[in-house]
C-alpha cells in the first residue's frame, strides 16, 4: 500500500471556497472574493499537479478510502476516490481550464452585481466536478452528477430577475432530471444483479460475463440506461434542448460548464464504465448513432443561428456528438483525447467570444458586429487560433483529435464508414459555421450601435461608456492566451499516439483488440492519409464557403435562404423541436398538472377534505355556541334542569 | 305527630321558590333572598329529619349553614352595595362587563 495521496484534497479545496464566499462573501470587498476564489480553485490545481508529478509511482488504480458511507447488509457504499489514468486527464482539465475561467471570470465579471455569489457557486460546481471525476463508485459519481447540474441551474440562473434565464435554469434542470432517471435505474440494475456500485468491483463481476451479441440483455440495458443519463448531461438527441438556453448564464460559466467541463460529464462516464459497453455491442452502437446524429443535426442549426453563444452552443452540442460517436466504435481514448483538446478550443472560443461581447457593450447578435479584428486585436488574434482548432486545421488540436475521431470511426471493428461519412459533412458544416462567425465578427465593416445603444443590454455592461469597441483588460486576456497555446500545442499530445498509450491501461480489452486488429493492415496508414486529407479538404471547403459568402457575396446568403424557404425556416427555428417537445410533453404536462392534480386532486379531494372538516366543525360549534349565552341565569337554569331531569328520574326510578 | 313527608313537601316547596325567584327576578337583592330561601329550605329538611331520627348532627348541620349564609349575606350585602355605587343599578342584565 502506497501513501495516502489525500486525494479529497482535490475536491474539498474549491467547497472550501464555496462556503467561505458564500457565507462571508457578501461582507468581502470585490477584491477578496476573488482571491479567496482563485487561492482554492488554484490549490485544487496544484494538488492536482502534484499527483500528477507522482503519478508514475503510484500502483494503478490507485483508491483512497475517506469514509463509509452506507452499509446495508452485504451491500456497501465508501467515500472513496479512484484514480487513474483517466481520472488524471479529467482532473488536470477540470482543474486546468477551471481556474483559467475563474481567472478571466475576475474580469469578466468584475462589474456585476453578486460577485461573491458568482465565484461561491463556481466554486461549488468545481467540487462537484472534482466529486464526479474523482468518485470510486456509482453512487459518490451520481452526487457529483447531481451536484453540478444544481451548480449549473444556479448559474443559469445567474440573472435571475431575467425571466429567460430563470426559466433556462429551469429547463437544464428538469431536462437533466429526465436523463437522471436513466443513470438511476441503471444503478439499480447494478446493486441488484452485481450486489455493489464500486467501480472494481462491478468491472470484475461484469468481465467474465458473455458478450451480448444479440438480443436485449442485462448488461444492453444498464449500457442504454447509462447512455440515458449520459445524453441528458452531455446533451445528446433528444435531450440536447436545455444546452441552447443554458446561454443565458454569464459567458465564463457557458465556457467552464456548458463547453469544457460538465457536459463531457457523460462522455467521462460512458468511458468509465467501458467494460459495460464492451460487452453489449448494441448499447454501443446506439451510443455511436445518438453521437453522430447529433453531430450533425446540431452542425445543422449552428449554421443559421445569429447569437454568437447559441453558435457556440450548437457546436459544442455537435462536438459532444463526435465525442460519443468515438466512444459508440469503442474508440474511448480517441473520445477523451477530444474531450480534453475541444475543453481547450471551446472554452477558449467561449471565453474569446466573451471578451467579444465585452467589447461591444453586451451585444451578442453578430449582424451588429464585424470589423472588430482592429479594435480588439488579442481576442481575434485567439479566437482566429480557436477556430482553426474547432475546423480541424492541421497543426492545431481539433486536427488531430477529430481526426482520430474519424479515423476509428471508419476503421474500428464496431465503426462504420457511414459513421465517417456523416463526421466528415460534419467536419465540413462545422468548419463552415465556425468560419461564418469569425467573418461576420471580426471582418468586414462595425455594424454594431452606437453608444446609446444600452437599451437592450442584457448583461448589465453598459454602467461604463462605449464609444467604440475596446480591448478586455490583461486578467482576461491572460488566460485567453493560455488557452490558445493549448488549442495549439494540445493535439500534439497524441502524435505517435502517446495519449493513447497512457489511457490504454484504462481501457484494456479494447485497446488490445484494436491492436489485435490494426497490426495486420499495413496498407492502414494510407488510408489513414487519405481520410485525414478528405476531412482537411472538407475544412478548407467550408473556410473557402463561409469567405465566399461572408466576406465576398454578403447578398448571397439571404438568396440562397430565400431558395431553400421553408427548410431554411425549419434551421433557423432549430427544427421545431422545442416547439415539438412543448405539444408533445410540455403541454400535456402542464395541462393534466392544472386540471386534474391541481383543480381536481389538490382544490377538489385534498382542500376540501380539509375545508369540508373545519366548515363542519363551526357549524356543530355555531349551534354549540348558543349554549354559552354568557347569561349567569341561564346556566343556573340549566342546572336546576338539569337538577330536576335528575330527581324526575330517580323519582320515577323509585316508583317502579 | 306531623309525618316527616310534610316537612319534606314544604322544603321542596321552598327550595322550589328560591330556584323560580333566583331564575326569573333581575334586581340582585330578590336574587339573594331566593338563595338565603333555598337554603332555607335545605336546613328545613335537615331539622326535619334530625327529630325524625333523633339525630343531632342534622341541627349542628343546620348551625354551620346559618353560619356560612350569615357570612355569606355579610360578603354579598357588601358586594351589591359596591355595584350599586358604581353602576348605580341592581339590575344583572346590566352588570355584565364580564360577558363577551
Amino acid at each position: 500500500m502506497t501513501s495516502s495521496l489525500n486525494l479529497w484534497l482535490i475536491p474539498v479545496l474549491p467547497l472550501i471556497g464555496a462556503a467561505v464566499n458564500g457565507f462571508f462573501g457578501k461582507r468581502f470587498s470585490r477584491r477578496t472574493v476573488a482571491a479567496v476564489a482563485l487561492l482554492f480553485c488554484g490549490a485544487a490545481f496544484l494538488k492536482t499537479l502534484l499527483v500528477a508529478a507522482q503519478f508514475s509511482s503510484l500502483q494503478l488504480p490507485h483508491t483512497e478510502f475517506l469514509a463509509h458511507w452506507i452499509r446495508s447488509g452485504d451491500f456497501v457504499v465508501n467515500f472513496e476516490f479512484y484514480l487513474d489514468q483517466l481520472t488524471l486527464v479529467m482532473l488536470l482539465v477540470v482543474t486546468g481550464v477551471g481556474f483559467l475561467i475563474h481567472i478571466y471570470s475576475v474580469g469578466y465579471m468584475w462589474e456585476e452585481g453578486g460577485f461573491y455569489r458568482f465565484f461561491a457557486y463556481l466554486n461549488l460546481f468545481m467540487f462537484f466536478m472534482l466529486t464526479l471525476v474523482l468518485a470510486g463508485n456509482y453512487l459518490q459519481m451520481f452526487i457529483g452528477w447531481e451536484g453540478v447540474g444544481l451548480a449549473s441551474y444556479l448559474l443559469i440562473g445567474f440573472y435571475f430577475t431575467r425571466d429567460s434565464a430563470a426559466n433556462a435554469g429551469k429547463k437544464a434542470f428538469i431536462v437533466n432530471r429526465i436523463g437522471d432517471f436513466g443513470f438511476l435505474i441503471a444503478l439499480f440494475l447494478m446493486i441488484k444483479h452485481f450486489g455493489s456500485l464500486n467501480f472494481g468491483q462491478v468491472f470484475t463481476s461484469v468481465s467474465p460475463l458473455p458478450t451480448e451479441t444479440a438480443g436485449f440483455g442485462l448488461l444492453t440495458s444498464i449500457g442504454l440506461l447509462l447512455m440515458v443519463g449520459a445524453a441528458g448531461k452531455s446533451a445528446q438527441i433528444p435531450l440536447y434542448v436545455w444546452l441552447p438556453d443554458a446561454m443565458e448564464g454569464p459567458t465564463p460559466v457557458s465556457a467552464l460548464i456548458h463547453a469544457a467541463t460538465m457536459v463531457t460529464a457523460g462522455v467521462y462516464m460512458v468511458a468509465r464504465s467501458h467494460i459495460i459497453f464492451d460487452h453489449a455491442p448494441n448499447a454501443l452502437t446506439v451510443v455511436a448513432i445518438i453521437g453522430t446524429l447529433t453531430a450533425l443535426f446540431a452542425a445543422t442549426i449552428g449554421i443559421a443561428q445569429t447569437d454568437i453563444k447559441k453558435v457556440l452552443a450548437y457546436s459544442t452540442i455537435s462536438q459532444l456528438g463526435y465525442m460519443f460517436m468515438a466512444c459508440g466504435v469503442a474508440a474511448y481514448s480517441a473520445g477523451i483525447f477530444h474531450l480534453m483538446t475541444h475543453a481547450f478550443f471551446k472554452g477558449l472560443l467561449f471565453l474569446a467570444a466573451g471578451s467579444v461581447i465585452h467589447a461591444v457593450g453586451g451585444e451578442q447578435d453578430m449582424r451588429k458586429m464585424g470589423g472588430l479584428r482592429q479594435y480588439i486585436p488579442w481576442t481575434f488574434l485567439t479566437m482566429t487560433i480557436a477556430t482553426f482548432a474547432i475546423a480541424g486545421f492541421w497543426p492545431f488540436a481539433g486536427f488531430f483529435s477529430k481526426d482520430e475521431i474519424l479515423w476509428q470511426a471508419f476503421s474500428s471493428s464496431h465503426g462504420s464508414w457511414v459513421f465517417w461519412l456523416v463526421g466528415v459533412i460534419t467536419a465540413f458544416i462545422t468548419s463552415f459555421y465556425m468560419f461564418r462567425l469569425w467573418f461576420m465578427t471580426f471582418f468586414g465593416d462595425y455594424r454594431g450601435a452606437e453608444p446609446a445603444g444600452h437599451g437592450n443590454d442584457p448583461h448589465g455592461h453598459g454602467d461604463h461608456a462605449h464609444g467604440t469597441p475596446h480591448e478586455s483588460p490583461a486578467v482576461m486576456l491572460a488566460p485567453l492566451a493560455i488557452l490558445a497555446a493549448l488549442s495549439v500545442v494540445g493535439g500534439w499530445v497524441n502524435i505517435g499516439g502517446r495519449f493513447e498509450h497512457f489511457l490504454a491501461p484504462v481501457f484494456q480489452s479494447t485497446a488490445m483488440a484494436e491492436a489485435a486488429g490494426e497490426a495486420p493492415e499495413a496498407g492502414a496508414r494510407g488510408t489513414e492519409y487519405l481520410l485525414m486529407a478528405i476531412s482537411l479538404g472538407a475544412a478548407t471547403l467550408g473556410l473557402y464557403l463561409a469567405y465566399l459568402l461572408y466576406l465576398k457575396r454578403r447578398d448571397l446568403p439571404q438568396k440562397i435562404a430565400d431558395a431553400l424557404g421553408g427548410f431554411y425556416n425549419a434551421v433557423v427555428h432549430k427544427y421545431y423541436v422545442d416547439e415539438i417537445y412543448a405539444t408533445l410533453f410540455v403541454k400535456p404536462l402542464v395541462d393534466g398538472s392544472t386540471r386534474v392534480l391541481w383543480h381536481g386532486v389538490d382544490q377538489g379531494v385534498i382542500d376540501a377534505a380539509v375545508n369540508d372538516t373545519a366548515d363542519g366543525a363551526r357549524q356543530v360549534s355555531d349551534v354549540a355556541r348558543r349554549m354559552q349565552s354568557g347569561n349567569v341565569r341561564s346556566y343556573a337554569g340549566w342546572v336546576a334542569a338539569g337538577g330536576a331531569l335528575v330527581i324526575a328520574y330517580m323519582v320515577w326510578m323509585g316508583v317502579r | 305527630m306531623v309525618p316527616v313527608s310534610y316537612y319534606l313537601m314544604l322544603s321542596g316547596i321552598l327550595f322550589a321558590c328560591g330556584v323560580v325567584g333566583f331564575l326569573i327576578k333581575r334586581n340582585i337583592i330578590t336574587i339573594f333572598m331566593s338563595i338565603e330561601l333555598m337554603l332555607n329550605g335545605v336546613n328545613l329538611s335537615f331539622v326535619a329529619f334530625a327529630a325524625h331520627w333523633q339525630k343531632l348532627s342534622g341541627q349542628v348541620f343546620v348551625f354551620f349553614v346559618m353560619v356560612v349564609a350569615a357570612a355569606e349575606a355579610a360578603v354579598g350585602l357588601a358586594i351589591i352595595i359596591a355595584v350599586f355605587r358604581t353602576r348605580e343599578t341592581l339590575n344583572v342584565d346590566q352588570v355584565n362587563l364580564l360577558k363577551l
